[in-house]
């Protein structure tokens, strides 16, 4: 891993990735939302609402694995102090708050059919609104301070505190009654009917190609803004 | 009640949200790429 925390090499890396994600991540997308939209069959109880789960339920399980992401980039930051660490963590936490806050509106969205209301303070709804404060205050502090290290770091102890947080919304609707349904899928398997199933996982895989193709273009624009801000910073030492 | 309004909107904000993100970024990397190439071209040639 710490090879790859080189900037060079990092950015030879994601020069190449950055594309193949993005291309085949738009691709997957449009894939599994033209097939959940026209395709797959309406659920015998929710009816044509159903649909809603394939935006739904990939920007629910991005917004959580961003955040671990997040949460591991800043361990890494902590413990090696790897300024790339910080820079995929800064990049990553903003790609994340759009998921979960997707996820939540679509939600709401999909509440208001199926339940009769767009909001409940039930356990995984609550848990999940936390996810979003928690990627809005690692923003928040990650941008609060001159000294770009101490930033760094003030916000990596609130991502790692905030890592807590998964469990809860994860096994939230186990651990109380709730409104929202438990998984459908399983370690064990899926009680999602295969018609279903398959356009999920296909958005489910291209919103995740999205999702990291977004993380490294915004990677390679703040290594690209150090470079210029190098630049100016020499300029003013020469001028000055 | 009909449910197409909310499947019509859930798609619409998921779409805008990502993609929304995802076309902003594309900008300013190709943005903040240009200009640090243009910004190492112009150290070399001095």
């Amino acid at each position: 891993m710490h090879r790859f925390a080189n900037p060079a090499r990092f950015l030879k890396i994601a020069r190449v990735a950055t594309p193949i994600t993005a291309l085949l991540g738009l691709a997957l997308l449009a894939a599994g939302l033209g097939l959940g939209l026209f395709s797959s069959p309406p659920d015998y109880l929710q009816g044509e609402s159903v649909r809603i789960m394939y935006v739904h339920v990939p920007t629910a399980w991005f917004g959580m694995g961003g955040y671990l992401f997040v949460a591991l980039a800043s361990a890494a930051f902590l413990v090696w102090r790897h300024p790339l660490a910080d820079v995929a963590a800064r990049a990553a936490a903003p790609v994340g708050a759009t998921f979960t806050a997707v996820c939540l509106m679509t939600g709401a969205l999909w509440g208001r059919p199926t339940w009769g209301t767009y909001w409940v303070w039930d356990a995984r709804l609550t848990s999940m609104l936390v996810l979003l404060f928690l990627y809005l205050g690692y923003i928040a502090l990650a941008n609060a301070y001159d000294d770009r290290e101490r930033g760094g770091r003030a916000a990596a102890i609130l991502a790692l505190v905030g890592v807590v947080n998964l469990p809860i919304i994860k096994f939230s609707v186990e651990w109380w009654n709730t409104l929202h349904q438990p998984a459908s899928i399983r370690m064990s398997g899926s009680s999602i009917h295969p018609e279903m199933l398959q356009p999920l996982l296909l958005a489910a895989l291209g919103f995740q190609l999205i999702f990291a193709a977004t993380v490294l273009m915004r990677m390679r624009t703040a290594l690209a803004g150090q470079v210029i801000a190098a630049r100016a910073a020499r300029l003013a030492g020469a001028h000055g | 009640m009909m449910q197409t309004p909310f499947i019509v909107a859930s798609y619409a904000i998921a779409i805008t949200g990502v993609l929304g993100l995802f076309a902003v970024s594309y900008v300013q990397m190709r943005r903040a790429e240009r200009q640090a190439a243009a910004l190492r071209k112009e150290r070399r040639g001095q």
